[in-house]
């Protein structure tokens, strides 16, 4: 917690991605909170094919770019930045949705640490349980072909933890923590309205009690009125169940709301990671600057005043240097060569741009 | 067979007709209404489905002053879209405009009634498009994704205005400059796959503003992009605006956008307008309690971390819309035997200029319990 990104000696037992919990926190860690999940310099490239018959490679997206960060239990951390900036693959790579191509993800499964980019598909199988999703579309995530029950069983009966009148009664209290009626679960998605069916597919994630929940723009399809609803359901699930959230949205507002920290992501990168209230009352970074001023304020009486230029670079082609430096108001000659990293500001606060004072 | 002839003689219609002739107007000329543009009343547009008549829009009654940004604000479902469609007659069956008066007050011509002209109307044509046009939300689904940017431009040009083909690609080179897109010389050439969103929305607005219309109507413009390009977006269409004395008609559920860009706002629920007044007054002291709800169930960037307020319940299907005031399942300030009863309640003015449909209004108002939710 003190110092997010000090290194712990990390034993290497049965193979290279388990460590007994209790080994690792050995007279290091026992004051110190433990996180239970800490990313380090995890990449996701994506090939990118020569068309024709050969398929040469002849590039790569840099789509996760070399991202760390740790994650506290109990705590909401926000993925924010513009389309295409990686927020969602990083998030769906975290939960080895997708392979990684290097780096580690160190998660906490509360008997041992795990080592998720590096554990092989067959133990990963009884890990699913202690991680899950909720995705963005409530429209395009359920099957229309599975009532109620079915859909949100489905995680208990493929990993067989319940049945018969068990499950039964799971799928009833879950359902009733999420605010829908038991009465509900003979019924097909269609019937549901959009705030009703995202209720849905949360009571899908959470019936497993799992400990690390990675919400991909949970609530940006939802109205106004809504939207309010599951954030205050969220938030309640998290404090019921002890929850941990990844929380990716492009909604400032909500991630405001909502969030621990922040880390603002831009073309595949970290430029900004902070408490939530220093990022907004203290950006540091240009790029999350320009973030910020370009939220329309719904007070008419506070003037918009977005210092904004350009548009996302080519993720597959971007310069070399500092990847924001063609949009960045305050850009110098070295910007354009120097690789930019992360570097501490104050308390928590990283960021990524050689240009900003106070680096330590 | 007989549908198809029929498009087809439309079709000849809008590439012939309507740019020389320019038909005779509905309405005979009479004294203008100081400064409005349009003015809908009692708008009521149905749809008649299996599960019985939907009123998507059930009297709707609001004028757009000439010049200035009126936005129309609601949830999911509350029929704004359905309100803004009807203006250009986009309506498909089984929908039905069967009510109302939306009178449109052209600057040099004579006024007409759109609610009342025939679905292939001449008139109808001269206007979609020409006099007032549209830009939707989402600019993909919305371009054609086999004709260049060019040609989908000079398409407009070349059906409101005489001009040769030379000329239309002037000018829509010209447009696209004005748009804020580098190259326009080059980019006409382009297809809307080459863009970006932000580049195709421009687009849009581009194709909408050539042809100089007086009305644009613009359905969540920026729901489907980043901030930061929602924002540029906004600067855009906020200065062309002023350029070109366009009256803008925003349809979105974003109260930020609203805020920043709209004079007046009208919120609209279950088909029926709420609540209307300018921009301050609703944002700052709304007065019906589905905009205090609205407004406070906001994750405002200025609001300090605690629970949201959220208005209970959700949106009513439109084949069950309750008896009474529609609102009141979901109110804070219901009250038995006095909402839940009778016609809807009446757009009533509760202050200046500033109009609500709530029996208990003016009770809320001076009882001050708004300043609660509304302290934002």
């Amino acid at each position: 917690m003190k110092d997010r990104f000090k290194e712990f000696e990390w034993e290497d037992k049965e193979g290279m991605f388990e460590v007994a919990l209790d080994k690792a926190l050995d007279g290091k860690f026992k004051d110190e909170h433990f996180p239970l999940l800490r990313v380090k310099n995890l990449c996701k490239y994506f090939p990118i094919y020569s068309k024709g018959f050969l398929k040469k490679q002849i590039g790569t997206i840099k789509a996760v770019d070399d991202i760390s960060f740790d994650l506290m239990p109990g705590e909401t951390l926000g993925l924010v930045g513009e389309s295409g900036c990686g927020k969602t693959t990083a998030g769906r790579t975290i939960l080895r949705a997708l392979d990684p191509t290097s780096g580690e993800v160190h998660f906490d499964t509360f008997t041992k640490l795990v080592d998720l980019c590096k554990i092989p598909e067959k133990k990963l199988k009884p890990l699913r349980t202690k991680m899950q999703m909720i995705f963005q579309d409530p429209y395009a995530s359920l099957n229309p072909r599975m009532t109620v029950r079915q859909i949100v069983a489905e995680p208990l009966v493929i990993h067989n933890l319940a049945k018969g009148q068990e499950l039964e009664d799971r799928v009833v209290e879950m359902l009733r923590k999420v605010g829908l009626k038991p009465e509900h679960r003979t019924r097909y998605p269609h019937a549901f309205s959009g705030g009703q069916r995202q209720r849905i597919g949360i009571a899908r994630a959470l019936i497993m009690h799992p400990s690390l929940v990675v919400c991909d723009e949970a609530v940006s399809a939802l109205d106004v009125s809504v939207q309010a609803q599951v954030i205050n359901l969220l938030q309640d699930l998290q404090e019921d169940l002890g929850l941990t959230y990844i929380f990716i949205a492009h909604n400032l507002g909500v991630v405001k709301h909502i969030c621990d920290d922040i880390a603002v992501m831009y073309a595949g990168r970290i430029v900004e990671l902070a408490k939530t209230d220093d990022l907004f009352n203290d950006p540091r970074h240009p790029y999350t600057k320009m973030l910020l001023s370009a939220v329309p304020n719904p007070d008419p009486d506070v003037p918009m005043n977005p210092a904004l230029s350009g548009e996302v670079p080519d993720i597959s082609n971007l310069p070399p240097g500092c990847s924001f430096h063609s949009r960045c108001s305050i850009c110098k000659e070295g910007c354009k060569d120097e690789k930019q990293e992360l570097f501490k500001v104050g308390d928590g606060h990283y960021v990524s741009c050689n240009l900003v004072d106070g680096k330590k | 067979m007989t549908d198809n002839s029929k498009n087809i003689k439309d079709f000849v219609r809008i590439a012939e007709g309507a740019p020389s002739s320019r038909p005779s107007l509905a309405l005979a000329p009479r004294t203008r209404p100081s400064n409005n543009v349009l003015e809908i009343k009692d708008l009521k547009v149905y749809f008649n489905t299996i599960e019985g008549e939907l009123r998507a829009v059930d009297g709707v009654s609001f004028s757009m002053r000439r010049g200035k940004v009126m936005a129309l604000v609601g949830e999911s479902g509350c029929g704004k879209s359905v309100t803004s469609y009807s203006i250009l007659r986009l309506i498909q069956s089984p929908g039905k405009i069967v009510g109302g008066s939306m009178i449109f007050y052209p600057h040099d011509e004579d006024p007409a009634d759109i609610a009342k002209l025939s679905d292939n109307d001449e008139l109808i044509y001269h206007i979609r498009g020409g006099k007032i046009s549209m830009i939707f939300q989402e600019p993909m689904t919305a371009l054609s994704p086999v004709h260049t940017v060019g040609n989908q431009i000079c398409e407009a040009i070349l059906i409101h205005q005489k001009a040769t083909k030379k000329e239309a690609e002037a000018k829509a080179v010209e447009m696209l400059r004005k748009v804020g897109i580098s190259g326009p010389e080059k980019r006409i050439t382009q297809y809307p796959f080459e863009m970006s969103g932000g580049m195709r929305q421009r687009v849009m607005i581009a194709m909408a503003l050539v042809c100089n219309p007086e009305i644009l109507i613009a359905d969540e413009p920026t729901t489907a992009l980043d901030v930061t390009i929602q924002a540029q977006i906004m600067l855009l269409m906020k200065n062309l605006q002023k350029e070109l004395g366009t009256s803008i008609l925003l349809i979105t559920h974003d109260l930020g956008v609203v805020a920043q860009m709209a004079d007046d706002v009208a919120v609209m629920y279950l088909g029926k307008i709420v609540e209307c007044s300018d921009v301050r007054s609703i944002l700052k002291s709304p007065r019906h309690p589905y905009t205090m709800g609205l407004l406070a169930s906001l994750p405002g960037l200025a609001m300090d971390k605690q629970r949201l307020h959220s208005i209970k319940g959700s949106v009513p299907s439109l084949t069950a819309i309750p008896p009474g005031c529609p609102f009141h399942p979901r109110c804070e300030y219901f009250k038995p035997g006095l909402c839940d009863v009778g016609n809807p309640p009446p757009l009533e003015e509760i202050e200046p200029g500033h109009t609500a449909a709530c029996l208990r209004a003016r009770e809320i108002m001076k009882s001050g319990q708004q300043s609660v939710v509304s302290s934002q």
